[in-house]
């Protein structure tokens, strides 16, 4: 047999996954720590793009961190995650290392996939992330797909599936979810709403402004949250994976939010045709000082405390900037391992 | 004459069908203003013709398509946009079972005249599902047409000819070449389909090439020309069904030698499928063995180190004269 996997990968993650034991204080600590790493995170990658340093199709998650910590917080090392085009924040919120995300945007070996994936394809298998995509909507079948194995199996972990307003509009939103309804998987389907898909508002492309009303055609419960209030989207998600673990089935949680950069990084003109006044007042609804303000006036932490987690997390950020551009590029015959698990001799690629 | 954008060109084919002809209708995924698509061919469109022809759709790449071809039954002349070719997997069963099967199916009764347009190709770090080429999928299905023009003078006339037709056109626009500049009339005039065009006249070679590796085969044959004297012809299908088999055919039958160009993984693509025609008409007429330079047989790697290794460039097809001239 010809090997056509055969060793390479980095298996040395170091994982930022929620606490599951320790106290609430813990637990918070972890998401307002969490949040700043995607934002800091995705900020960076900005300058990074603009300055020729990273290339590709980037998708920031800036604005919405509150959705992927809010959910994460709710899960385990060995549930799952389905991921999209804009996965830095469930990656990070799932417990992905940053010098392997740095390093597979930075187009090298050392990143999680060895460079053949770049930001719209980043993914740790370990931590149960079973794919960012390409392609809009394409997650929700396999997240269904994962309950099925789940629900086979007799276990009580989840899956958690990430997508978009925009996702809610593809057949794969419908058959996908009306499969899990149907055989009452241990699925959360997690809406970031997040008011556009690419460049257009959602008014024209649905008539339905709660998207979680489509619960309904699926008889399946659902609810629409604050998306910018970590807390209430931990709540909320919460009780929907508690229903789910215990074969209640799934639901449909919409979080309401807003991304404050274009659609794309590396397309300039994807904020063109965006109000203003309307990013501006959404800026007003960061959901990271908002979150700071309950924990220092709940005498959780206090200011100095949350600005030493933003220290840890900037360092973190700069470590992982140093091992990306120090890792080799991958060869370009490496493009040609990984098609396939191994080929039978004789037969060429 | 006046230099355009390809994507201009194409602008301009769909504006001024537009104004001739009233069942020409837009529909797509950010295609109205202003953004007028994502590769910005459809700019304008809307505020001239307004929201009933120039339809902002979901992302449903089923229900463009689909719509389309029920519009198409009933007498209107759709164009439809799929931002990336990768995308048309999720309007595949419309495109495959209903739009090329109609006409056949009903033995005759039904025309489907309808155009999807679609960026396909790699270059822009875009990785696996947003770079392929996915041209054998629709050469392999009867009933459909495929057009993938390399120039913004084809891309114009292509385009004015797809929209005419009576059949299904899967219009392929390489999304590296939207920028690139060449003259084009502004009257009206078409490129029928079935007509392959000799880009540049040779008597030591065959190159067949299309999309944005006309360019680069054009590129090619310069420097053979300079650097050892190779005169190669570069045959350019334009459309990859109906294929211009004559003019391929003529051109090795003068020539003897042959290589193939194309951005697909060469296995079983249309590039395989030209060779099968010319060793069908002219195997007889080769001096040596026609060589592939075509992608790896990989899905599109990320990382630009390795999607330059995965895609032929201008050394590449050059080292491929170079094998076919040893022969
Ligand atoms: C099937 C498919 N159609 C179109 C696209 C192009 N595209 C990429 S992201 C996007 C918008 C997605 O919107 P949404 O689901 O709301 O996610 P958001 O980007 O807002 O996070 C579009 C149209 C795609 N990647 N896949
Ligand atoms: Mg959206």
């Amino acid at each position: 047999m010809i090997q056509q996997d055969g060793g390479g990968a980095v298996t040395t993650a170091r994982t930022h996954a929620a606490p599951l034991i320790g106290s609430e204080r813990d637990r918070l600590l972890w998401m307002y720590k969490t949040m700043q790493r995607i934002r800091l995170f995705d900020d960076r990658i900005v300058r990074l793009f603009n300055s020729g340093r990273i290339t590709g199709a980037l998708h920031s998650y800036v604005g919405e961190e509150a959705v992927a910590v809010g959910v994460c917080a709710n899960l385990r090392p060995d549930d799952y995650l389905v991921s999209t085009h804009r996965g830095h924040g469930h990656m990070l919120a799932k417990g992905a290392d940053m010098d392997r995300m740095m390093a597979e945007l930075f187009a090298k070996e050392t990143g999680y996939c060895q460079g053949k994936g770049g930001s719209m394809h980043i993914v740790d298998m370990s931590l149960g992330i079973l794919g960012s995509n390409g392609i809009v909507g394409a997650g929700i079948p396999i997240a269904s797909g994962a309950g099925t194995a789940i629900k086979i199996r007799g276990t009580d972990q989840v899956v958690s599936c990430h997508f978009g307003d925009g996702a809610s509009n593809t057949g794969a939103f419908h058959e996908g979810i009306n499969l899990a309804a149907t055989w009452g998987l241990p699925v959360v389907f997690v809406i970031e709403n997040n008011l556009y898909a690419q460049f257009t508002p959602q008014r024209m492309h649905t008539k339905v402004v709660d998207l979680a009303v489509r619960g309904q055609a699926y008889d399946i419960p659902a609810v629409s949250v604050d998306g910018n209030d970590v807390l209430a989207v931990s709540e909320a998600a919460g009780e929907a994976f508690a229903r789910a673990r215990s074969g209640k089935g799934p639901s449909i949680l919409e979080c309401k939010t807003f991304r404050w950069f274009g659609h794309a990084i590396n397309n300039p003109g994807s904020n063109l045709g965006r109000d203003q006044a309307e990013i501006d007042a959404w800026k007003l609804k960061d959901p990271i000082p908002r979150f700071a303000k309950v924990l220092v006036d709940r005498g959780i932490a206090t200011e100095a405390e949350l600005e030493g987690l933003k220290r840890v997390v900037e360092e973190e950020l700069e470590h992982s900037i140093a091992f990306a551009e120090a890792s080799p590029s991958p060869k370009p015959e490496d493009a040609l391992r990984h098609v396939y698990s191994e080929l039978p001799e004789g037969c060429e690629l | 004459m006046r230099q355009l954008m390809v994507r201009d060109a194409i602008k301009e084919a769909i504006k001024s069908e537009m104004r001739r002809d009233p069942r020409v209708f837009l529909l797509g995924e950010d295609i109205i203003d202003p953004w007028g698509g994502s590769w910005k061919t459809m700019e304008g469109c809307y505020t001239e013709f307004g929201p009933e022809r120039v339809r902002e759709t979901p992302i449903s790449e089923e229900a463009i398509v689909g719509a389309a071809v029920g519009a198409a039954l009933c007498g209107m002349r759709p164009v439809a946009e799929i931002m990336f070719s990768d995308f048309t997997t999720r309007a595949m069963d419309q495109i495959v079972n209903q739009a090329a099967k109609f006409r056949y199916m009903t033995g005759g009764q039904a025309s489907v005249p309808l155009v999807i347009r679609t960026a396909h190709g790699a270059g822009r770090a875009a990785a696996a599902q947003h770079s392929q080429s996915p041209e054998a999928w629709f050469v392999h299905t009867p009933g459909l047409k495929v057009v993938a023009p390399a120039t913004p003078y084809d891309a114009k006339g292509l385009l004015l000819a797809s929209i005419r037709d009576q059949d299904p056109v899967i219009f392929l626009e390489h999304k590296m070449n939207f920028t690139t500049e060449g003259p084009v009339p502004e009257e009206d005039y078409v490129v029928p389909l079935g007509k392959a065009d000799v880009k540049r006249q040779g008597k030591d070679l065959t190159i067949v090439a299309h999309s944005r590796q006309v360019l680069r085969a054009l590129e090619a044959a310069e420097q053979v020309a300079k650097e050892d004297g190779i005169e190669a012809e570069v045959v350019d299908p334009r459309t990859l069904f109906p294929l211009d088999v004559r003019t391929i055919v003529d051109s090795v039958k003068k020539t003897n030698r042959v290589v193939l160009v194309t951005e697909e993984v060469q296995r079983g693509s249309f590039a395989e499928h030209v060779a099968s025609k010319i060793m069908e008409k002219c195997f007889y007429d080769l001096d040596g063995p026609i060589i592939f330079v075509a992608a790896k047989n990989t899905p599109i790697p990320f990382a630009p180190v390795m999607e330059n290794f995965v895609i032929p460039d201008v050394p590449d097809i050059v080292a491929g004269i170079r094998q076919a001239m040893k022969a």
